[in-house]
């Protein structure tokens, strides 16, 4: 290394006066536009920082003079956005549901809108496709507790199932054996007849007794045939769907100390747009009547 | 010593005018930290300049007029021969018509063009590169232009030199908004192939077209003007890839401009009368260095910056005549040419050699499968989709029950009905989300893709936690049929 300005004979050019080997580098200026561009991009950033928001401070930040406010944008953007689907959501609002049904628009409208509702308010329960839980209805399949019209699907959203709502759809399963209303081993037995009536493997005899303890326990809401009645939100004891799970462990605790689940009302918490766009989408998740 | 040279003189018939020249390119003179030295290249006259001419004119005329060709495809398509139709993600080229996942046509398109360019690559040497390269055929444009206004080359070089006058600012304004004219057309056209050419022209003029369309035009415009203008050669030698692949690519049977070093030795000026006699055909007149655009002297040998454009060839065909020598002491010829020559041997041309057997053989295979693969190209197609969430619904009879969405692509321009069947699950009922029993029927629409949302259920309780399905879709019209594979899905068990 050295102080001296060095001149390299070939172009004419400075060097940086660092040697490495035998081999000295260039000091070549930058070029002028890079310079140029350089200094612009100052002259940006302080503008910049002038004109938007920029600078944090403790509790605030400072504004900019020209105003600019992501969030304010943001809602802008969704103002703009129900504003473009006002004309739908109105002719939504005025139609009957099987109207919606029957017109392509509303009704593509109706299923993209209700599935979005559908991901924010009811995925936490009944799962991100409608298929549910133990405990919470699959909204996929052909079996339905209190009925899968359309009608009854918008009724239910809108009232819920055992919830605050004056309207709210109502019943409640006897907890047996918690409350005594039945001896263990008639318990036993009903849990076997109940197995039998659902084509699974069961103990004939207790079933035999479970019979007398089913037509006299539980037919009332069950029905005789044990295939439930929708009009009481009894579900139907002979097919393959559960709400709480169909074998025998489960059937025994529904029997033994139900859970009477509670589906909540929509009625204040969503507008009657959107729930009708709910009822149109689960409706055509495949178990629709 | 040249054949011929001891024969009789003929001595010059009229005067070959000398020019004083330096090839600003030539490697001697050009230091990287140098700026560019402009060269004015003189107007050359000869075979090769009017071949350049016609190929300039036909490329063109390809260029400005394919846009506007028509080509009838019937009412639910444009009509454009040529259209890269962007919102509608088409791209139509006369009879074909390509969607976008079969971009690998346009793929195979290029690997083509690359082989073909490989071949004459090997063979004629960097004749894409002298006279049909855009590159070349516009800065051969603009130079002629340039030569409208100011002159051929010695006119040119007084007027830059000459004081700032009102006569030289006319011609200088002349020439730029003559370049600027042919760029605004070059930019102009492009956009043409994008759109309907007649419609966007109409848009164009009353200021109405999509704001895009100027962009790319001023994009385009600006390229042109300063490409063709003012860069010039500079893109060939520092910008464009090719020279250096080129490089590659030729071997010493490959064409080139070859100045004939053997013949033309010694060089020297020469009087007219004057012997022949133990001297070069070479007058040195520097013809060959003031025609060439790209300020390079061909008699240094190969350079890197030559793009073999033959004006050299054309101008010392003109001195050699006037001299009364014979011609192509500067032409095309390969390196082995020019060894057999000075051997004194008869010179060969050998086109098939093992490389340029090779790339015709590459080309008609990638040709043939190509054209397969059109011919064959299916105007229908079946995409399935297995819905994931949730896998499978059990029902309550406890038959299992699969949803997938099904996209049926129509590639016509009408109306077609398809009629969606499913293999593998014996007994399977397959019928869209709401509809009746029954193979479900599609109607889809001309040159579209609709999706539908189909429910597949077994006929019992007892499936495998997952199976083969083949989704068949079949043209009602003509029993066509196209398959996809998919899966069933139930419990694990």
């Amino acid at each position: 290394m050295s102080d001296k300005r060095e001149i390299d004979p070939v172009t004419g050019q400075e060097t940086t006066g660092h040697e490495w080997d035998g081999i000295r580098e260039l000091d070549t200026p930058m070029p002028r536009w890079w310079l140029w561009t350089f200094y612009a991009t100052i002259a940006w950033s302080v503008a910049y920082m002038i004109a938007m928001p920029a600078i944090p401070l403790v509790s605030d930040y400072t504004k900019g003079v020209l105003g600019y406010s992501q969030r304010e944008s943001v809602r802008m953007d969704i103002a703009e956005a129900r504003e473009a689907q006002s004309g739908l959501r109105s002719r939504i609002e005025e139609a009957s549901l099987e109207e919606i049904l029957d017109v392509a628009d509303l009704r593509e409208f109706a299923v993209a809108g209700g599935q979005s509702a559908f991901a924010v308010n009811c995925s936490q329960c009944h799962g991100s496709g409608g298929a549910g839980a133990p405990g919470y209805p699959n909204l996929n399949d052909d079996a339905w507790v209190w009925g899968g019209s359309l009608e009854r699907i918008h009724e239910i959203i809108r009232v819920g199932i055992r919830s605050e709502h004056p309207d709210t759809l109502f019943n409640e399963m006897p907890a047996f054996l918690k409350d005594e209303l039945l001896p263990r081993d008639q318990v036993d037995d009903v849990v076997e007849y109940v197995l039998a009536i659902s084509g699974q493997d069961h103990e004939v005899e207790s079933a035999d007794r479970g019979r007398g303890v089913f037509l006299e326990q539980c037919a009332a809401c069950h029905m005789e045939s044990g295939k439930g009645d929708r009009e009481l939100g009894a579900p139907n004891l002979t097919d393959a769907i559960w709400l709480y799970g169909g074998d025998r462990e489960s059937i025994w605790n529904t029997v033994a100390d139900p859970r009477n689940g509670v589906m909540p009302n929509w009625d204040d918490k969503l507008d009657p747009v959107t729930r009708k766009q709910l009822a149109i989408y689960v409706h055509q998740l495949g178990g629709g009547e | 010593m040249p054949e011929g040279a001891d024969m009789t003189d003929t001595g010059s018939r009229s005067r070959v005018e000398t020019v004083d020249v330096a090839p600003v390119n030539k490697k001697e003179n050009r230091s990287l930290y140098k700026k560019r030295e402009k060269i004015y290249p003189k107007r050359a006259q000869g075979g090769f300049r009017k071949f350049k001419w016609f190929v300039m004119a036909v490329t063109l005329t390809i260029y400005y007029v394919t846009p506007w060709l028509r080509w009838d495809r019937g009412p639910n398509a444009p009509d454009q021969a040529v259209l890269i139709d962007l919102p509608g993600r088409r791209f139509y080229f006369f009879f074909i018509e390509i969607w976008p996942q079969e971009v690998f046509f346009i793929a195979g398109l290029l690997i083509l063009a690359a082989m073909v360019l490989f071949l004459t690559a090997a063979t004629v040497g960097r004749a894409w590169c002298g006279y049909s390269c855009p590159q070349t055929v516009w800065t051969d444009l603009f130079i002629a232009v340039e030569r409208f206004w100011e002159g051929d080359r010695n006119a040119r070089m007084r007027l830059d030199r000459a004081p700032a006058s009102v006569g030289k600012f006319g011609k200088k304004l002349g020439k730029h908004i003559s370049w600027l004219l042919i760029a605004v057309a070059t930019g102009g056209a492009w956009v043409f192939y994008f759109a309907d050419a007649p419609t966007l022209a109409s848009e164009l003029f009353a200021l109405d077209a999509q704001f895009a369309a100027y962009v790319w035009i001023g994009i385009l415009t600006a390229f042109t003007y300063v490409f063709g203008g003012f860069m010039r050669e500079q893109v060939c030698t520092y910008m464009c890839p090719w020279p250096r692949i080129q490089a590659a690519l030729a071997d010493e049977d490959t064409l080139i401009v070859n100045y004939n070093v053997e013949r033309g030795e010694p060089r020297g000026s020469h009087k007219a009368g004057e012997s022949w006699e133990g001297r070069g055909d070479c007058v040195d007149c520097n013809q060959c260095v003031a025609v060439c655009p790209m300020g390079i002297d061909i008699r240094d040998g190969q350079q890197i910056e030559c793009i073999s454009c033959a004006l050299c060839i054309d101008a010392c065909n003109g001195v050699m005549e006037k001299v009364g020598r014979p011609p192509n002491l500067i032409g095309y010829s390969t390196l082995n040419m020019a060894d057999q020559d000075a051997r004194g041997e008869t010179p060969r041309f050998r086109m098939f050699r093992g490389r340029t057997v090779l790339y015709a053989g590459m080309i008609a295979l990638v040709g043939a499968i190509m054209l397969y693969a059109l011919l064959t190209r299916s105007v229908m197609d079946i995409g399935v989709q297995h819905q994931r969430n949730p896998l499978f619904t059990t029902l309550s009879d406890g038959s299992i029950r699969n949803a997938y969405t099904v996209r049926i692509t129509n590639k016509l321009h009408e109306d077609r009905t398809f009629r969606l069947r499913v293999e593998g699950l014996a007994g399977a009922d397959v019928r869209r989300i709401g509809g009746d029993a029954g193979l479900p029927v599609f109607r889809v629409g001309p040159d579209t893709i609709e999706s539908y949302r189909v429910f597949v259920t077994s006929p019992g309780p007892d499936v495998p936690a997952s199976r083969d399905l083949e989704f068949v879709i079949e043209d009602l019209a003509n029993g066509n049929t196209a398959i996809t594979d998919s899966s069933f899905k139930g419990p694990q068990r």
